[in-house]
């Protein structure tokens, strides 16, 4: 039953994608900037993506706190995860579109800066569960390093907001002109196809981690004995 | 004995141990020295201003408060000191708040004798503005202390402790570095804090407060699990 869920999902997710790409495909270019603009149908959504991640990794920790139930440890390493890997293509299309339109592959500027640092933070929790060996510690450990990981992004966006405003960093396309409805309704339900794809990769992490828990339940009854 | 009293007594505790070695303190400022130095070769080239310099400090503060908070758990490892800690009838806030003072006052004493020395090197009139630059030594050192404290206990059992501290601190530590690199920047060329800069102070004020009661609450699953 599980598997068939998870090939439904995976296929609507690409049946979607599909149709969005020939949608966006088909989309004029825009004025002030062309052909490059298409990237941001990826681009917001996949940010979008990786915060619903972020959040769901805030509750399955607390919720782990809470209960000590490995279920939810399992839920926020994959949700992490995959959270990271959507941050990931947030920031490599952002790079892209500002190589095109800024000339420019980085800038210092606060979404940019916050993303990054956002994306240390979370690397960081999986870098510290690989390096912790015995599961109690190491899921409790992540959570509580995940709930001040959560706490930090919103402080450390707004203090670069504050450094970038008083520093004039380089000037950029910022006319807030209106995104047509048909563009903002393919957004949208491309956010649902990458929401679908991450929620079938989370499901194969999550039967990843289920087998892990077994191995080391197995390893620790042969210690036993 | 009532809260306050425990969290005296785990302090001196520290200190005390810390004082008879040396091994921490000594090995920080040994640190911070060789960084000034390091500064030296970019500063005396480039001729850069004295509000930059403000800001390079604390980097210099960042490193080098790095190796005390590194031994501060570590320390307790050897002779299971640290389960012997957790065994005792104190809660683990007292015990953490006890360590984090000592972190402090240790982390504190590396800065005020760096301070002078980068005055002497680079040739900045510090201590005009003493008073506020010192408030924001304080609220900045708190601010490390807080977050080194909790993951110096987080990676305590760890391999690479060394590279994993430094490594999820930084991120963490961006926005509080931020303020006291923006306040200490403008207070050594002897503008006094104004409307523009008090942002800076309520932001580390917020930091503070926020991660110390996020540590206090949390300190008790990281320590009993």
């Amino acid at each position: 039953m599980r598997e068939k869920i998870l090939y439904a999902m995976g296929a609507a997710a690409i049946l979607l994608l599909v149709r969005n790409i020939y949608a966006i495909a088909n989309f004029p270019p825009e004025a002030s900037q062309g052909m490059i603009f298409k990237i941001i149908f990826f681009h917001v959504p996949a940010a979008w993506t990786a915060i619903v991640a972020a959040t769901t990794a805030l509750v399955c920790s607390i919720q782990f706190l809470r209960t000590k139930d490995f279920k939810y440890d399992a839920a926020a390493v994959a949700v992490t995860e995959v959270g990271l890997a959507f941050l990931a293509v947030n920031l490599v299309t952002g790079s892209i579109w500002g190589r095109v339109i800024w000339g420019i592959w980085w800038t210092w500027d606060v979404r940019l800066t916050s993303a990054l640092v956002c994306w240390l933070l979370y690397a960081g929790y999986l870098m510290l569960r690989h390096a912790i060996e015995e599961p109690t510690q190491r899921a409790t450990f992540a959570a509580v390093f995940s709930i001040f990981a959560f706490l930090d992004v919103p402080i450390v966006y707004f203090s670069i907001r504050w450094f970038r405003t008083q520093h004039p960093g380089p000037v950029f396309f910022s006319s807030n002109g209106s995104f047509p409805a048909d563009w903002t309704m393919v957004m949208l339900w491309n956010w649902v196809a990458l929401m679908l794809l991450g929620g079938v990769i989370l499901a194969i992490r999550l039967g990843q981690e289920g087998t892990q828990r077994d191995i080391d339940y197995v390893r620790r009854t042969a210690h036993a004995l | 004995m009532n809260f306050a009293r425990l969290v005296f007594v785990i302090m001196a505790k520290d200190l005390r141990a810390e004082l008879r070695t040396k091994e921490a303190v000594n090995a920080s400022l040994a640190f911070a020295v060789v960084i000034l130095v390091l500064l030296s070769f970019v500063v005396e080239a480039n001729d850069v201003p004295t509000q930059v310099l403000g800001s390079l400090l604390w980097l210099v503060f960042a490193f080098a408060g790095t190796l005390v908070l590194n031994r501060s758990f570590a320390r307790e490892v050897p002779n299971d000191c640290l389960d012997a800690l957790i065994a005792a009838p104190i809660s683990g806030a007292a015990l953490f708040l006890g360590k984090s003072l000592a972190n402090f006052v240790l982390v504190l004493a590396v800065e005020l004798v760096a301070l002078p020395v980068f005055g002497i090197f680079y040739n900045v009139r510090w201590t005009q503005q003493f008073w506020q630059l010192m408030l924001v030594v304080v609220l900045g050192t708190w601010g490390v202390t807080i977050i080194g404290t909790v993951f110096s206990a987080l990676t305590v059992n760890i391999r690479l402790r060394e590279v994993m501290l430094p490594m999820l601190t930084y991120p963490m530590l961006l926005p509080a570095l931020l303020a006291a690199m923006e306040l200490t920047g403008s207070l050594v060329t002897g503008a006094p804090i104004n409307g523009e800069t008090v942002t800076w102070l309520k932001l580390l004020i917020g930091f503070d407060v926020l991660f110390t009661a996020a540590a206090v609450t949390l300190v008790e699953f990281i320590l009993v699990g």
